[in-house]
């Protein structure tokens, strides 16, 4: 076990360095980001010469990307091109964001599971049918729609809540989070429903009800832990996909978060700020998968890492 | 609100007594400052650069500057006219040298006095090359410019020859050459006074900004919000008529026209364009639209020589003429913007040089003579127009498609137009940096003090900083000097528009409309106009 999760550690180093270096060569692809920073009109050229010495932007690019990486281990992320240290905007940024995915994860494994069972158990019944077109209809209508008509529902015709995010606390992300749940929340739903009506036939089932189990213990102990693997594969890879790209959602409801600041960053050509996100955002997704990885020995014995 | 309010506070607590794993704060409870009695909310987008008075040129850090600076010259806010403010007075007997005496009484708010010293540190700061302001260029007139920021290499002094402090409150300014109209860019923001502060502990300042305005800073969290306060302690005429604003940061300007309608925002000071349709219901009426110092045109690459000959000069012309201006303003901007007639813009006024239907039939929108024109300068260089524009902000492609339509109508073909859409801002001022435009680009010009030669002479003269397409015409060169050498404000003004005149009978650029500034607010709010820069004058706004 010691021994998987320290391989899974270190194959973890090439695909970081792979990451960030296609992000930064991205990013520098788009071209000179100075230009940008004088308004409608060109830079004075010694000004833009400075700025580029300064920001390190004369070098060639294999040099900045070492340098970057150098910095990066002393945890030095850089500065954005407004004077802000970019570990400063994580500071303000990744705090909202993982409340507002702990609340949609929240959602999804709440809501999505306890439908998943439930049609699962019932399958063909109405509620099923009822449930998978439900589904269907959340998954195909984008989340601007959902996210902008419960923004005028709730925040201005009924004024149940406040229609934008000012403090970022969790009482305010409760809309937002629903929101940026709700296709995954499908998507868990019509999983765990799968699983389940496979599994019900399956021989550990019949065999446990045979031995005269309560039905709440078979079902919870023996068929829901055994059909949640796919589940908690998708749930842990939506962890980061969450983080990253909770933009649209962001953007509606105001929230100062990772996908605004990289969309702002990536607007204004802000290497500095878009890599040093992205880089967190590659460690949350690989810590995401070796967590989800590790799961699966606990929810299923026979599975077990030498 | 009371019950609201109540229900906020126990999902809150419901929430931190449930979430709160010791890591994450839930932001709970921490709602002081925001609004309150006296103290009106408006929306705030994010500054560019470090708001330092000369490294500030966007709307959202110079709406701060403008709160918490005065300078030695302030602009009406209704008509624009530069009034004097910290100076008593400004006299020339050459325009070119000139005495500035400022006046005495006013301290920044940290109570250290505003000084001829306060002036001349801040201005040698702001034009010294080391210090990356990138307004910088705001102070080329003076002399010793070229020492302290050379175009190349390092700088040979640290202030400018230029200055030079005679008294507590008197100092001399020389410039490199006659410009008449010198006292009035004085109230631009890059000219402002700095209290010692800003050299001694610059971080601290950055971090929290001191000026001399009518509003002190009182907290500032970088990215989201900054609470200003009335200062208590300003001597100025202009006290804020509220105890104070606090800007919030929006993501975007839809959310914050959505907080206005439910009341959670008092002032949303940019209407977004999809909105404009129900603007006047949604808010009973409580919308401006007035008209600010910003020209949109589109460009031409004068250094790609199929668009520098005689022929191309018709083509310009007739193009402009193929441009269904009034249909494109009303229907795709609702009014809030109106088609040009000259290239400046209608806050100057008829004395500071706006002269409706200066650009003649050239403007008009006349089909038939656009085809004629276009077909006798031998048609559109290269045979399709190509028109650059980026596509990140604002509602750029959708003016953009519909100005080629309009061509493409003219001239009876669907192809002979297209928009040429760049991803980002940056990557479009590259471009034409580069010099890699083949045909018309998207030009705004948003005006830095309510002067008709700011729309002209960085525009259109030779070598100019704005001068993208690099046009150069002798003539227009020489009445522009002439002009700047002029003395009276009347005659300068006459001559400037001979000037455009020029520009006019060349199509250097084809004006395309003013545009205006718009905001909206919720019924505790009265008195709210913008300035001729589409700035809220936040401080004679009345709450409650």
């Amino acid at each position: 076990m010691g021994r998987y999760v320290a391989r899974r550690l270190l194959q973890m180093i090439p695909v970081f360095i792979g990451a960030t270096l296609l992000i930064f060569l991205m990013v520098n692809v788009m071209g000179d980001p100075v230009a940008g920073l004088c308004g409608e009109r060109a830079c004075d050229p010694a000004t833009a010469a400075q700025l580029k010495r300064e920001f390190g932007l004369d070098k060639p690019l294999w040099q900045q990307y070492a340098t970057y990486m150098g910095n990066l281990f002393t945890g030095d992320f850089g500065t954005a091109f407004n004077g802000q240290k970019v570990t400063e905007l994580m500071g303000t940024a990744f705090p909202v964001t993982v409340r507002l995915t702990i609340v949609a994860i929240l959602f999804e494994i709440l809501i999505g599971v306890s439908l998943g069972v439930l049609t699962g158990m019932r399958r063909g019944r109405p509620v099923d049918t009822g449930v998978l077109l439900a589904t269907l209809v959340v998954i195909s209508v984008p989340t601007f729609v959902t996210g902008l008509l419960l923004q005028l529902l709730l925040g201005i015709k009924w004024q149940w809540i406040s229609p934008s995010v000012r403090y970022g606390s969790y009482d305010e992300l409760i809309v937002p989070g629903l929101v940026l749940a709700s296709v995954s929340l499908a998507y868990v739903t019509r999983l765990t429903r799968t699983s389940i009506a496979e599994n019900k036939r399956a021989d550990y089932v019949r065999t446990a009800i045979a031995k005269g189990l309560p039905r709440r213990r078979v079902v919870v102990r023996h068929l829901l832990r055994n059909s949640l693997i796919p589940v908690v594969t998708f749930i842990g890879a939506d962890v980061g996909a969450l983080m990253g790209g909770a933009i649209v959602t962001e953007r509606i409801f105001n929230i100062h978060g990772v996908g605004f600041q990289l969309y702002q960053g990536i607007l204004r050509q802000n290497t500095q700020t878009v890599v040093g996100f992205v880089t967190v955002l590659v460690l949350v997704f690989l810590v995401a998968n070796l967590l989800v990885d590790l799961l699966y020995a606990v929810l299923d014995p026979r599975i077990r890492y030498a | 609100m009371g019950g609201v309010a109540r229900a906020r506070w126990t999902a809150c607590a419901l929430a931190a007594g449930l979430l709160a794993a010791g890591l994450l704060a839930t932001g709970c409870g921490d709602s002081a400052g925001f609004g309150g009695a006296g103290v009106l909310t408006s929306s705030w987008g994010d500054p560019q650069n470090p708001l330092e008075p000369a490294n500030t040129n966007e709307v959202q850090g110079g709406k701060v500057l403008d709160m918490i600076f005065r300078g030695l010259k302030k602009y009406d806010p209704r008509t624009g006219k530069a009034q004097n403010w910290l100076a008593r007075s400004i006299d020339t007997t050459d325009s070119r040298n000139f005495t500035i005496r400022v006046k005495d009484g006013w301290t920044f708010s940290n109570g250290e006095k505003v000084t001829a010293r306060s002036f001349v540190d801040a201005w040698n700061y702001g034009a010294s090359l080391r210090n990356n302001q990138k307004n910088a260029y705001f102070f080329a007139y003076i002399d010793g410019y070229d020492k302290v920021h050379p175009d190349t290499g390092a700088q040979s002094a640290d202030t400018l020859s230029g200055l030079k402090v005679t008294g507590p409150l008197t100092f001399t300014v020389r410039l490199n050459q006659k410009f008449s109209s010198f006292p009035d860019t004085l109230g631009y923001a890059a000219f402002a006074p700095l209290p010692r502060a800003f050299f001694t502990d610059h971080a601290a300042w950055l971090k929290k900004p001191v000026g001399n305005g009518p509003y002190r800073i009182e907290s500032y969290a970088r990215g989201s919000a900054m609470n200003l306060r009335r200062w208590d302690g300003y001597p100025g005429p202009d006290r804020a008529r509220n105890l104070g604003v606090t800007l919030l940061v929006y993501t975007d300007s839809n959310t914050a026209y959505t907080d206005v309608l439910a009341g959670n925002l008092d002032l949303v000071d940019d209407v977004p364009a999809t909105q404009l349709k129900n603007v006047r219901t949604d808010l009973n009426g409580r919308y401006i639209n007035t008209p600010a110092g910003i020209l949109q045109t589109l460009a031409f690459p004068y250094y790609d020589p199929r668009w520098n000959t005689s022929g191309a000069r018709k083509v310009r012309t007739g193009l402009s003429m193929a441009i269904n201006r009034r249909q494109i303003t009303e229907t795709i901007f609702r009014g809030t913007r109106t088609p040009a007639t000259d290239w400046t813009s209608p806050v100057l006024g008829t004395a500071g040089g706006y002269k409706p239907g200066l650009c003649g039939h050239a403007c008009d929108y006349d089909p038939v003579q656009a085809r004629k024109l276009i077909q006798e300068g031998g048609g559109i260089p290269g045979g399709r127009l190509k028109i650059t524009y980026n596509a990140d902000t604002g509602s750029h492609k959708q003016w953009v498609d519909a100005v080629c339509n309009s061509i493409n109508n003219a001239l009876g073909d669907d192809k002979a137009c297209v928009g040429n859409p760049v991803g980002t801002f940056a990557d479009f001022r590259n471009q034409i940096g580069q010099h890699k435009m083949t045909g018309p680009f998207r030009a705004g010009w948003q005006m830095d003090y309510p002067l008709i030669q700011n729309f002209l002479q960085p525009l259109y003269y030779t070598g100019a900083s704005s001068n993208d397409g690099k046009w150069s015409d002798k003539q227009f060169d020489r009445l522009v000097d002439r002009a700047n050498a002029e003395t009276g404000q009347a005659a300068a003004v006459r001559l400037f528009q001979q000037a455009e005149e020029v520009v006019r009978d060349n199509m250097a650029a084809i004006p395309l409309w003013y545009q205006n500034g718009s905001a909206g607010y919720t019924s505790r709010l009265s008195h709210v106009a913008l300035d001729p820069f589409s700035v809220p004058v936040y401080n004679e706004i009345k709450v409650g």
